[in-house]
């Protein structure tokens, strides 16, 4: 084939998502954000959400995810994205309100905004970037962060009897009367994109049709605080953070 | 026109509720009104007091050093306010519990054994409206169908069938100073 | 139209303000003692009549994020507290302040610092007067004195705010919280629409609806260049807000030998105390910041090249009397009369004070 029939239309099977803009991110090659990143911008545009969302930036490494896709964002304090969300969303029922946050600013600073919005049931879709550790600040512990994992505070090691243990913050909000969906998802294989995507559609239809919270946990890799190459990482994730952290739906009405 | 008026006694005993009796029937005659509480957990069993200002022009300070009218419930405000009535000025209280009683000789001072009163009206919860008819035949700063009124205010609608029982204690009050 | 005259707290003529006013939204905590307000909302069921959304928070801290959720749509939205709770709030404060968006939050402060008490208190006016938050930024700073002004600053607080896109508070204390009087509630106004809103605040993040661009509401620039332009667009808005919107009130001041500054209901204390002296000859004059920040500086200063002295009377250790003194520039002693941890001066203790501290200060 030649470049030119390469390059027809009807040939192409894959491209930058309309909403997802097109600059250069500031996230490390190989971290999981820019993938969550684009199957947020293609559903936007598939769901036709594009004119009625408010999506809520949080304070870690995502804090500037509101230059990256093409919707109107709200930057929030740290960990507060559930409570500027619960505004949004009662003020505005009619929107799409989605939080996005990491796992220091969801499970550690924001637990209480986080669990008291599920327990409101507020129509909102918490996407929760589950690495295990703080990377915009320089990889040090989250609450999330595995027994033995070396990070810029833990540096010999997270221990139980100084640190406390992994925090899982699904398990906590699937029991709450107030959410309608807790799923922990991946996408560090294309089947994982693929079950992640449908995950957060389901969360965006469930905000729109006002069936109370969901809640998408990704876990994820962060290769530069791991100190691992993206493959690596990938590995790693499934050997290591799986265990703590299993695949799957935990509620699903 | 201008009365400041200080009621106190123990909480529970219907010191806030006769003060706002007191202002909204001042708000149905017209008058410039205050009604300044002491709040908080005083209002659950230590000692209540409430600031009534009732004035036909507007009024400064919310907070006194000194009263036209004072009524007291229980030794403790007795002891804290019978040196702040104003020379000239009214003294009520309810000599149930009170072992050393007013000693003052330049105000007036009537003792009102309201007590006893709302048993006789068989519902104690009579007893600060006696009180309130004592002060009003004393001090009559605003008028009876002002006063009605202000119970139709103060009242939750479902208390309302309670109206002519209180009429009927500050009917009784009243008598119990003549 | 009859007036709609009623009786009620002040606490309880915010909620009722705020209802009239059409605004958009209260997110709230209980505290003492303010909670009136968050009560007297959630039993006036307004959601039922105008659509303005009431919710108790799970903490300060998030419905002052609410707050700025809410104000990022171009909503009119408020929050009460009292001082520990209103501590907690600035951080959030902060945020809207950077972000230029409008909102409302009421302080009706207590004693403290820590718990301290539930009672009156004034000391937070540094607090409200000089940020509160972290980084340069200034609230409008509105003092009422009456359950009256209560209501009517509810209206003026949201007014200035969204017409200087910073947030507004209305520093109360707990006597004009708790006391109740007489007050003339503005009609009903309707919530605006979303056009009109859309209108009035283009910056307003409401889904982009055909807008072409996408708005963001962030307070967030790490380009320095650019933050410094951020803060000077900033102290632009607050120098014309200082130029334009400085309220106050003075009583007895044409003929007064001496002045009394005092804010909100302790100016009434002392408005007492001066009746009281004036009955006796003395003539004494009082001004009354209305707002606070903006603080009338100008006002203080004219005054000042007038009379021999100036008592400042106020519910804290001395926090208002350094305005004060930065406006008199030394020109005549400026004196402080202070009560704390909840305790009120009466207006003879008022006077005492300015015997002593002002008229005879050689009897100390």
């Amino acid at each position: 084939m030649s470049a030119e029939e390469i390059i027809k239309p009807e040939n192409k099977v894959y491209s930058r998502p309309r909403l997802l803009d097109e600059r250069v991110t500031h996230y490390c090659p190989g971290c999981s954000h820019g993938v969550v990143h684009r199957i947020i911008a293609e559903l936007l545009d598939e769901m036709g959400l594009e004119d009625n969302t408010v999506a809520v930036a949080p304070v870690g490494c995502a804090v500037f995810a509101y230059n990256y896709i093409d919707v109107d964002w709200v930057e929030a304090a740290h960990g507060r994205a559930p409570a500027v969300a619960t505004a949004l969303k009662r003020l505005n029922p009619g929107n799409l309100v989605f939080t996005y946050q990491g796992d220091g600013d969801l499970s550690a600073i924001g637990t209480a905004e986080t669990i008291h919005a599920a327990n409101r049931g507020e129509n909102i879709a918490i996407i929760f970037i589950n690495n295990g550790i703080y990377g915009m600040t320089g990889g040090q512990m989250a609450p999330t962060t595995l027994l033995g994992m070396k990070t810029a505070t833990t540096p010999y090691g997270r221990r139980a009897d100084l640190n406390g243990y992994p925090l899982r913050i699904s398990e906590l909000l699937a029991p709450l009367d107030g959410t309608c969906y807790v799923t922990r998802q991946a996408v560090h294989t294309p089947a994982a994109v693929r079950k992640t995507k449908a995950a957060i559609r389901k969360a965006f239809q469930n905000s729109m049709e006002g069936k109370g919270t969901s809640v998408v946990e990704i876990v994820s890799t962060c290769n530069s605080g791991w100190k691992m190459s993206p493959a690596k990482s990938n590995e790693w994730m499934a050997e290591h953070m799986f265990e703590r952290y299993p695949m799957g739906d935990l509620k699903n009405i | 026109m201008k009365e400041e008026i200080i009621i106190a006694g123990f909480g529970g005993q219907g010191v806030l509720s006769m003060g706002k009796i007191l202002a909204y029937a001042g708000l149905m005659n017209d008058l410039e009104v205050t009604w300044m509480p002491a709040y908080g957990p005083e209002q659950r069993g230590g000692t209540a007091n409430v600031t009534v200002i009732l004035s036909d022009s507007p009024i400064s300070s919310p907070v006194l050093d000194s009263y036209d009218t004072a009524v007291i419930l229980n030794q403790q405000s007795l002891d804290k306010f019978e040196n702040k009535v104003k020379p000239g000025g009214t003294l009520i209280y309810d000599p149930s519990g009170i072992h050393h009683p007013p000693t003052r000789t330049d105000i007036k001072v009537v003792p009102v054994d309201a007590m006893e009163a709302a048993i006789e009206l068989k519902n104690s919860k009579t007893y600060n409206m006696i009180l309130l008819g004592a002060l009003l035949a004393l001090r009559p700063v605003v008028d009876s169908e002002a006063v009605v009124k202000a119970l139709k205010k103060t009242l939750p609608e479902r208390h309302h069938h309670l109206i002519p029982l209180n009429v009927q204690a500050i009917e009784r009050g009243a008598q119990l100073v003549k | 139209m009859q007036e709609d005259i009623r009786l009620m707290k002040g606490n309880e003529a915010i909620a009722h303000a705020a209802i009239r006013y059409g605004a958009d939204a209260y997110f709230g905590y209980p505290i003492t003692p303010q909670s009136e307000v968050l009560e007297t909302l959630e039993d006036e069921m307004p959601w039922e009549t105008t659509g303005m959304v009431v919710l108790q928070a799970e903490s300060e801290v998030a419905a002052i994020n609410m707050v700025y959720g809410g104000a990022a749509s171009g909503k009119a939205v408020m929050t009460s507290s009292s001082s520990p709770g209103v501590s907690l709030k600035q951080e959030g404060i902060s945020y809207i302040a950077a972000s230029e968006l409008p909102a409302l939050i009421v302080n009706v402060m207590r004693g403290g610092p820590g718990l301290g008490t539930i009672q009156p208190s004034q000391a937070d006016y540094f607090q409200a007067t000089k940020g509160g938050g972290h980084g340069d930024y200034h609230l409008i700073v509105l003092a009422p004195a009456t359950v009256q002004e209560m209501a009517d600053f509810v209206a003026l607080g949201f007014d200035l705010s969204f017409k200087y896109r910073t947030p507004a508070m209305i520093l109360a204390d707990g006597i004009v919280g708790q006391m109740m009087e007489k007050v003339v509630l503005p009609p009903q106004r309707q919530r605006r629409t979303e056009e009109e809103v859309a209108a009035q605040c283009p910056w307003a993040v409401t889904g982009k609806h055909g807008r072409g661009h996408r708005n963001i509401v962030t307070s967030l620039e790490m380009d320095s260049p650019k933050m410094e332009e951020n803060n000077l667009r900033f102290q632009r808005t607050y120098a014309e807000i200082a130029e334009k919107e400085v309220r106050f009130q003075e009583y007895f001041c044409d003929d007064a030998e001496y002045l009394i500054v005092a804010f909100g209901s302790v100016a009434r204390i002392c408005l007492k105390a001066i009746e009281d002296a004036r009955a006796r000859g003395i003539k004494v004059g009082l001004l009354r910041p209305i707002t606070l920040w903006p603080f009338p500086t100008r006002e203080i200063e004219a005054l000042s090249r007038r009379v021999k002295g100036i008592l400042v009377v106020e519910l804290n250790a001395g926090q208002m009397i350094e305005d004060v003194r930065l406006a008199v520039e030394g020109r005549v002693p400026v004196r402080h009369f202070g009560r704390m941890g909840g305790m009120i001066p009466n207006p003879g203790e008022v006077l005492d004070a300015l015997d002593t501290e002002i008229i005879n200060p050689a009897k100390k």
